[in-house]
């Protein structure tokens, strides 16, 4: 490796780095607020590290790697929102009981393995990076293991993670058996001169699927996903509806458009069903829920299906809108999750729709970030949510795909229902009067409030002012020559 | 600017109210009735700056286009013309009554009342001021969420469920109208490689039949529900009657007016050929709405539900009037939209005034109190006048006007909706008779109105007076705008349609903006739909 590459790797090495440094000052000194300070600066650094690189067009550190602009903003994404979150759990974790050095450890190992899916371009590389988040994430799920519902969840989460990964590794070993390479340029190679695809590549890439869908959680390989939301600890929970399904659809993008994967009418139909049975069953299994972490389970499976449509539209625009909705929705759920964890306790996370009655007259500022969340989720203006579902709606009718946008229009109302369930509970009468203030430490109270504050304000800036954004996005895109020629 | 202005006033005003209600409880109120006078005061300005005279050589008053996300095309156009420039005045007028009547009525969180009132305020504002779509859309939504708060938090007793339902139908039919925007944005984009959400060049696409027909009825999907016309009326009686007064004037006197302006503006110019194809069927609609609503209205105990559903009888002439394609009727249905504003939120505020008092909507328990509270009397007599379409007041011109121009396009439809009337007789007399006159169930104390209600009572009767007797300068000011949205149906220009754009904006509009930056087409034109 030339020194060239280390300075391309910057962001990974950053991360890497971390991890071993909070090992050993772990070892020397357990301290909570400095191992938080630890993890807190090398989000930013690594962050920072980004702009270094900026103006790459493509560095391919062959032939597991490739940083481009596409990588970068994705890296960017998953960074800012592992800093934010790290932030959360801060303030989360200073209340509990248990030792909570080591989950800055896995925290940013697990960042580490979703950045890697994102610049990888090579199945070796693309099965590092997701065992490394996986293997992170067993650990943090049930990383709160006096609560009742965690080793269900961590077990739930190891079992079916190792089994969709056999999947994969085994959909791998059939696309390596029928086109003899593992990086996806020598893949697309080999498919651009079949008409159509073989029967064995065909079985290969729907058992790869079958492990993507796992990560992302769409029908119907979602059932983990409320048991592992509910028993998890809300900023873990939050790392898993975003940093790792972003990381995964990065790859995905990435993958499908090197290969040129929507040239063929079987995977494209295989996409259609799962969109479609994600919004469905996510719409419709969340309006039974009481539980909010359920809730907000199922309706992120029915947002990964959105995010489907506009990726079918297999375009720029296409390509653009899930970009756009990706941020859009990180902004978002980190924001749900975030007000779940402000206000949870010790002995269990504020998750029945109970612990939210009269929130509005209880806490009004928790009450207003959380309804502005919500309203974001159901795609109401002045969010960054209805921009980004009108970018995917958008996608859709520029592609006319009138099946698939009627789907999504019926399934944001069905969805409504739900969001506003939450949002009546919260603006009923209260039998009780205003909490008084909670005395908090000001860097506990910097580090929730202040997360919050940070993402309200992000979630009405991108609602009411996308330009930024959606020009960030396109020129990142324009960078990208196989998303270019489309 | 000054149309910027007209909602930045009221967004801060609401911003300001809420957070002010930290300070001084009653703080919230006086910013909110501040708010709503400034742009009512600005609103007049416009109008009296500019004689009718000078309204003949374009339509539009004042304009303003700032790009707001150039690789979209989306535009901040804001543009006043006769029409909106009434609907504006409308707005505000009621908005201040809808403060005013809050003053005692609204106890517990007054601050975030007050944000809520102005914030549908000011998307009311923004919807009819607005000329782009995508911005349409944007402030169509922004109005939902305020009245869905009025709604589900200061409503009456069954309030959660009338406030889902107005939500969810409302939000529905909206993302039908989403999809036709987007519909025509390709189209148009794709015909002429500029994508834009003007809707001064999106008037200029051509479209096949079926495209037409099928995007015009995504935008009928909204402002049918929002009119409401009568299978897609269902949301209107209980949200009308569990909001709070306040919601329930805004409710039938602003929003649902936004329905027939969307008709007005939009439906008509952008599809011709379509609209005059469904003409008959959205006229039988409207007959149907005009009889079906006056029926139950006569059936209704509930006072606000009894006038939740003459609303559901007027709109039906809005519908009728629209599809009628010629200036008499839409001159009627302009003076509709003011005067049942007016009348309508009126007896809303006659059924508050009593809910107070009596803490009953039941008109079975009311009775006799024309001897107890006489100036009530007077003043609700007035309104369920107007309501039947007395001569002299506001509500008889318009239906007078709107009859006429639907005589000319169907006959027998009108004559249907004439019998509506004697309907609105019916059971408007019906409201008279129970509350005031019948001798009374049982013994209760009624106060009459006190200086406040009369204070906000004496400013409504004046105005339907005014526009019974002297509607010259409302006809006046609206024409140049309705002419513009029928110039698509002028004789010639009728067959020529479908197949050749027609300019319908006259010259001065036409001034094209270069400045904007088309993403799309500066690249290559990648973006063709397949």
């Amino acid at each position: 490796m030339s020194q060239n590459d280390f300075l391309h790797l910057m962001p990974l090495l950053i991360l890497t780095f971390a991890a071993l440094l909070i090992m050993l000052v772990i070892a020397a000194w357990r301290n909570h607020k400095l191992i938080y300070v630890i993890t807190a600066v090398s989000f930013v650094a690594a962050f920072l590290s980004l702009f270094e690189l900026r103006g790459v067009v493509s560095y391919a550190i062959e032939p597991l790697l490739v940083i481009d602009g596409f990588a970068l903003f994705y890296i960017g994404l998953i960074l800012a929102t592992a800093l934010l979150i790290s932030m959360l759990s801060y303030a989360y974790f200073e209340q509990q009981k248990e030792q909570k050095e080591e989950y800055y450890i896995l925290l940013t190992l697990a960042t580490l393995g979703a950045c890697v899916l994102v610049v990888s371009t090579h199945f070796a590389s693309l099965f590092l990076g997701l065992e490394v988040l996986s293997v992170s994430l067993y650990a943090l799920v049930s990383y709160l293991r006096v609560r009742e519902r965690s080793d269900e969840a961590g077990i739930k989460y190891l079992i079916l993670a190792a089994f969709s990964s056999a999947f994969l590794l085994f959909g791998m070993a059939l696309v390596y058996f029928s086109t003899g390479t593992m990086t996806f340029a020598g893949i697309a190679t080999a498919m651009a001169t079949l008409p159509e695809l073989p029967l064995l590549l065909l079985t290969g890439f729907g058992m790869m699927i079958i492990g993507i869908g796992f990560k992302l959680s769409v029908v119907p390989f979602h059932m983990w996903t409320p048991d592992v939301y509910e028993g998890a600890p809300a900023p873990v929970t939050a790392f898993v509806a975003t940093v790792s399904k972003g990381g995964v659809l990065g790859l995905l993008i990435r993958f499908f458009m090197e290969v040129e994967g929507f040239r063929y009418p079987t995977l494209m139909l295989i996409f259609t069903i799962v969109a479609i049975a994600s919004m469905f069953a996510g719409n419709l299994l969340a309006l039974m829920q009481q539980n909010v972490k359920r809730i907000l389970a199922y309706s992120s499976i029915s947002h990964l299906g959105y995010l489907l449509v506009a990726f079918l539209a297999g375009n720029r625009i296409g390509m653009e809108a899930v970009t756009f909705y990706l941020v859009a929705y990180f902004i978002t759920t980190v924001g749900a999750f975030g007000t779940v964890a402000l206000l949870s306790g010790e002995a269990r996370d504020a998750e029945q729709l109970e612990d939210y009655r009269g929130l509005l007259w209880r806490r009004p500022w928790t009450a207003t970030v959380f309804t502005a969340m919500l309203l974001s989720l159901a795609g109401i203006p002045l969010t960054a949510g209805f921009v980004g579902k009108f970018y995917v709606l958008a996608a859709g009718v520029n592609t006319q795909q009138w099946l698939l946008v009627v789907m999504l229009v019926l399934n944001s109302v069905i969805g409504l229902y739900y969001y506003i369930k939450i949002i009546a509970v919260m603006y009923q009468q209260p039998d009780t009067e205003r909490e008084p203030q909670q005395r908090q430490r000001p860097s506990v109270y910097v580090a929730s409030v202040g997360t919050l504050a940070v993402l309200a304000i992000l979630l009405v800036l991108v609602g009411v002012y996308p330009t930024a954004l959606v020009q960030l996005i396109q020129d990142m895109l324009y960078n990208m020559p196989a998303v270019v020629a489309r | 600017m000054i149309l910027v202005w007209l909602i930045v006033i009221l967004m801060v005003g609401g911003l300001l109210a809420w957070l002010s209600k930290k300070w001084h409880p009653v703080l919230p109120r006086w910013i909110a009735l501040f708010a709503v006078l400034a742009d009512l005061g600005l609103a007049l300005y416009l109008w009296l700056r500019t004689p009718a005279a000078t309204l003949g050589a374009s339509p539009w008053l004042v304009r303003l286009e700032v790009p707001w996300i150039p690789q979209w095309g989306v535009n901040f156009i804001l543009a006043l013309d006769g029409l909106s420039l009434l609907m504006l005045l409308l707005s505000f007028f009621l908005g201040t009554l809808a403060v005013l009547i809050s003053w005692r009525e609204i106890r517990t969180k007054s601050g975030f009342f007050h944000f809520n009132l102005l914030w549908v305020l000011a998307g009311i504002t923004g919807v009819f001021l607005t000329m782009d779509l995508f911005l349409f859309y944007f402030f169509w939504e922004v109005m939902l969420i305020p009245m869905y708060f009025l709604i589900g938090v200061w409503g009456h007793a069954n309030r959660n469920y009338a406030a889902y339902k107005f939500f969810i139908f409302t939000q529905a039919s909206g993302l039908l109208m989403l999809l036709a925007i987007l519909g025509l944005y390709f189209i148009h984009g794709s015909q002429t490689g500029i994508y834009t959400f003007n809707y001064f060049e999106l008037l200029d696409t051509a479209l096949a039949p079926v495209a037409a027909r099928l995007l015009m009825f995504g935008f009928l999907a909204a402002f049918l529900v929002k009119l409401p016309v009568v299978p897609f009326h269902s949301w209107l009686p209980d949200a009308h009657s569990e909001a709070p007064t306040a919601g329930s004037v805004i409710l039938a006197g602003l929003l649902l007016k936004t329905g027939a302006y969307g008709l007005l503006r939009f439906v008509l110019p952008l599809f011709p050929t379509a609209a005059v194809e469904f003409a008959p069927w959205a006229m039988l609609l409207g007959v149907i709405g005009i009889i079906y609503g006056a029926i139950l209205a006569f059936s209704q105990t509930d006072l606000k539900r009894l006038v939740a559903y003459t609303s559901v009888s007027h709109m039906g002439f809005i519908i009728l009037g629209v599809f009628a394609f010629n200036e008499w009727a839409l001159q009627g249905i302009v003076m509709q939209m003011i005067a049942h504003g007016l009348s309508t939120g009126a007896l809303f505020i006659i059924a508050g005034f009593l809910y107070e008092r009596l803490h009953t909507r039941d008109i079975q328990l009311m009775g006799g109190f024309w001897s107890k509270a006489p100036k009530m009397g007077v003043i609700a007599l007035i309104f369920v006048m107007a309501s039947l379409g007395l001569p002299g007041l506001g509500n008889f011109i318009a239906e007078f006007l709107t009859l006429v121009g639907s005589w000319q396009a169907n006959n027998w439809l009108t004559v249907f909706a004439t019998i509506g009337l004697v309907m609105a007789t019916v059971y408007s007399l019906r409201i008279m008779q129970k509350v005031f006159f019948e001798p009374a169930p049982m013994e209760q104390a009624l106060p009459d109105l006190t200086s406040r209600e009369m204070l906000i009572a004496t400013p409504m009767v004046l105005m339907i007076l005014w526009l019974g007797l002297y509607p010259q300068p409302v006809l006046d000011t609206a024409r140049p705008s309705i002419k513009q949205q029928l110039q698509a149906y002028q004789p010639a220009s009728l067959e020529e349609k479908s197949l050749v754009a027609v300019p319908i904006a006259p010259p001065a509009v036409q001034v094209q903006l270069g400045d904007t930056v088309h993403f799309y087409k500066t690249r290559g034109g990648t973006h063709e739909p397949k």
